[in-house]
């Protein structure tokens, strides 16, 4: 198998049980390895080390191992390129989809999410976690049963022909495109954060990062680096917040004991309320807002008046021989919007404030809103989201090409267990993590005084208003929770320092969320540059493409793909976090009833797969298309959003729509047309017993 | 090629189960968050609602894929058609 330029290292395995054996004692000795680093810089960073150079050392060290890795897993052989020869065990196969499956988005905005929106936010816990469920019982075995390289591979192969391919083709790039874009702008982040260098550098370093793991080895570099780079992320989650714990409750298992901080995170909310303080703040927010809006109202006349009124208070200042009142009038009046359309800008950013004007959220309530109508529509909301993120998640084709990586059926079944756990390790600590940092906002930073703001506070709000800025609106030296405004990426970066940790651990959060956005990346970026290189030009182009060409194209393909995608992201396009959902309805209304029905409804044809699949993905964009302002802006929609809307769901959760009438597409169409030949059910058959006496069949790739 | 009548009992035996553990993903996850202002008592300092949705519901979703996975490996073996050992 393993040919003449083949590397011999821990990555090429004797007997599978040797090669587990091995692989275990590797990642122990790298994970003690891994500590004992962060420990020896801990003493460094006390000895004197300065900040910069923490930055640096860990930016170097992670991505020199990621290519460490990458560079002795290097292959030219299509089945370890494609699926890393079918050789990952289970509880690694897990790690690894564990990292691909946590983005940055995971990692630093999830807590983040939750901090802001309190209950509503736990859809994207149980939705990302619960698809895992459809991936265990509908898919994984299956698919590893059928053991070839992509995803369109099996749309192929089960309804015939290469148009139900070329559907799965197009739907997977713009799924898994889109997702991409975003974690190279994460990694672009993280890495001007570690090291001070411009934002388009920072993307073009990570490009370096990302393609050093997978460029020279595929699937298999990426796998086993994935492994590497979930160990480093779930580590770099866990210290900070059980540090937090420990302050805050004494006990080192935040995820057991937080129920107790959430009820008095409840008792400060119902006070914070209430607060005269509080209600004073919120009411200056309220008069800006109000008097915004009126202006805008009276716009154009409003824009003159403004301006007549301040230059009438200049005049007055003058006749009255006042020079303090002078040097004010002018000062307000050269603030002064220049001209009509600033004016408008100005007046609708204040009018923005609004939001500022309303009381805190309750963190555990379920469903807020103004009356009942409000509070249905945000539960339809809540549970529709959860839907699509579920569906979406067992329709992702990066993460369902990993189950063609296990040794057998029966590891296929363990691995999405592992995933499942892994997983499950950082969904469950998140919302603890969130609590936890609300309560030391709530009471620590809440009714300190100005003069004498938390340490962590002063340095985040220096570094980044948008993520922290506190203003003392009502001039009273004290902070009201009102006169907070905070951005969610926060809770995870900050975290080290609430706790009172060194600074090596904020280094360490920084790794661990540039290991989450390249892990992620990578796998992304093998789906793209595979989809093309292996379903396109090898399987529809140039079937007689010899092995050695097929994986130069699929390299070649993949440095395009990233470039690429670089570039997108250093545009740093608007709704970046839009895209990435919108990734989840798309991939759920495209793939899951004709992968699903593929393998659980013999029936079903070619001619329904495909209509199915277009018809899913229609309506889901269409719907995207006409109630998302940036979209609507892009096609040029004009009539309101209200009317385009449907039973108030949000274009997040399109995919409410498009799954259902994919499945009912694919079973009226396939009703209405011959039913596949005989080969296409035996086909049926062979995956749905991990091996069957008589069976003939082998649909294993090479 | 025909299906054996003990590899048809296999398969709607895969289905029943299937079917068995969708049912509790989607009480767990749908009819729980629907009535989750409704189920807002005190369960050990969480609201139950909120545990469900940022723990409960978590570890049943992890119980549901263990124990999938525990049952068709072994019937797999029961109605033999499991795979050799070492592929």
């Amino acid at each position: 198998m393993a040919g003449p330029t083949e590397p011999t290292n821990f990555f090429t395995a004797g007997t599978q049980k040797s090669f587990n054996a091995q692989l275990k004692k590797v990642y122990t000795w790298y994970t003690g390895g891994f500590l004992v680093f962060v420990v020896a810089l801990a003493i460094l960073e006390q000895m004197g080390l300065p900040r910069a150079w923490i930055g640096y050392i860990f930016l170097l060290a992670t991505v020199g191992l990621y290519a460490g890795i990458g560079v002795m897993s290097r292959t030219s052989d299509a089945a370890e390129y494609y699926v890393a020869g079918r050789r990952v065990p289970a509880l690694f196969n897990g790690m690894a989809t564990g990292a691909d499956w946590m983005s940055a988005a995971s990692f630093i905005g999830m807590a983040g999410t939750l901090y802001l929106t309190g209950y509503n936010g736990l859809a994207f816990i149980m939705g990302w976690t619960g698809g895992y469920c459809l991936v265990a019982l509908f898919l994984a075995p299956y698919l590893r049963k059928f053991g070839q390289f992509t995803i369109p591979d099996f749309l192929g192969a089960r309804y015939g022909g290469h148009l139900p391919r070329s559907i799965g083709i197009i739907a997977a790039i713009l799924c898994s495109f889109t997702y991409v874009v975003a974690q190279i702008y994460g990694v672009g982040i993280i890495t001007t954060r570690l090291t001070g260098v411009e934002f388009a550098y920072g993307i073009f370093l990570g490009i370096g990062g990302i393609l050093v793991c997978s460029f020279l080895g595929g699937m298999r570099a990426v796998t086993w680096t994935q492994v590497a780079q979930y160990i480093i992320l779930i580590i770099a989650y866990m210290i900070p917040v059980v540090w937090l714990s420990v302050k805050h409750t004494g006990i080192p298992l935040p995820q057991f004991v937080y129920g107790k901080v959430l009820e008095k995170v409840t008792a400060r909310e119902a006070q914070l309320i209430d607060d005269p303080k509080e209600l004073e703040v919120r009411g200056i927010y309220k008069a800006r807002a109000d008097a915004a809006s009126a202006s805008l109202k009276g716009l154009p006349a409003s824009f003159d008046d403004g301006r007549k009124a301040l230059a009438d208070a200049v005049e007055k200042a003058k006749a009255d021989n006042n020079a303090d009142a002078l040097a004010g009038a002018e000062k307000a009046l050269n603030a002064y919007p220049k001209d009509a359309a600033a004016a408008k800008a100005a007046w609708t950013k204040d009018a923005g404030v609004a939001a500022r004007a309303g009381p805190p959220l309750r963190h555990a309530e379920a469903f807020p809103g103004k009356d009942e109508n409000a509070r249905d529509v945000s539960r339809r909301n809540f549970l529709a989201l959860i839907f699509c993120l579920m569906v979406g998640t067992a329709a992702l084709p990066h993460i369902l090409m990993r189950y063609y990586t296990t040794p057998s059926v029966r590891e296929a079944r363990n691995s999405v267990f592992w995933s499942l756990f892994f997983i499950f390790l950082l969904y469950f600590t998140a919302p603890a993590l969130a609590v936890l940092v609300k309560f030391d906002v709530y009471t620590l930073l809440v009714g300190s005084e100005f003069a004498n703001l938390p340490q962590w506070v002063a340095s985040w709000t220096r570094v980044d208003p948008g993520l922290l800025s506190i203003v003392d609106v009502n001039r009273d030296g004290i902070v009201q929770l009102a006169e907070i405004s905070i951005g969610g990426d926060i809770v995870v970066l900050a975290t080290p320092e609430i706790a009172g940790l060194p600074y090596v651990i904020s280094g360490l959060v920084a790794a661990g969320g540039l290991a989450a956005a390249l892990s992620t990346a990578d796998g992304l970026l093998l789906t793209i540059a595979n989809a093309l290189s292996h379903d396109f030009y090898y399987k529809m182009l140039d079937p007689n493409a010899p092995t050695g060409r097929r994986v130069m194209v699929s390299k070649m393909l993949l440095l395009v793909v990233a470039v690429l995608a670089a570039l997108v992201a250093a545009q740093k396009p608007a709704d970046i976090l839009f895209l990435v959902s919108a990734a989840f309805s798309l991939a759920a209304a495209a793939f899951f009833p004709a992968l699903s029905l593929g393998i659980f409804w013999k029936r079903a044809n070619k001619w329904g797969a495909t209509l199915g699949m277009a018809a899913g993905l229609g309506i889901t964009f269409y719907y995207m298309a006409t109630t998302q302002p940036w979209l609507r802006g892009v096609f040029g929609v004009t009539s309101s959003i209200a009317d385009n809307t449907w039973w108030g769901i949000s274009p997040i959760s399109a995919g409410l729509w498009g799954v259902p009438l994919g499945f009912i597409v694919i079973i009226v169409v396939s009703m209405l047309t011959p039913a596949p030949d005989r080969e296409t059910q035996e086909l049926v058959e062979h995956v749905r017993y991990p091996n069957l006496t008589g069976d003939t069949l082998d649909t294993r790739g090479t | 090629m025909q299906l054996t009548e003990k590899q048809l009992e296999y398969w709607s035996k895969n289905l029943r189960l299937t079917g068995i553990l969708l049912f509790i993903w989607f009480v767990v996850t749908f009819v729980i968050g629907y009535y989750a202002r409704e189920l807002s008592f005190n369960f050990f300092g969480w609201p139950f609602a909120f545990y469900m949705g940022a723990q409960g519901a978590l570890i049943i979703y992890v119980l549901i894929i263990w124990y999938y996975a525990r049952y068709m490996n072994n019937l797999d073996r029961v109605y033999d058609v499991h795979e050799g050992e070492d592929e």
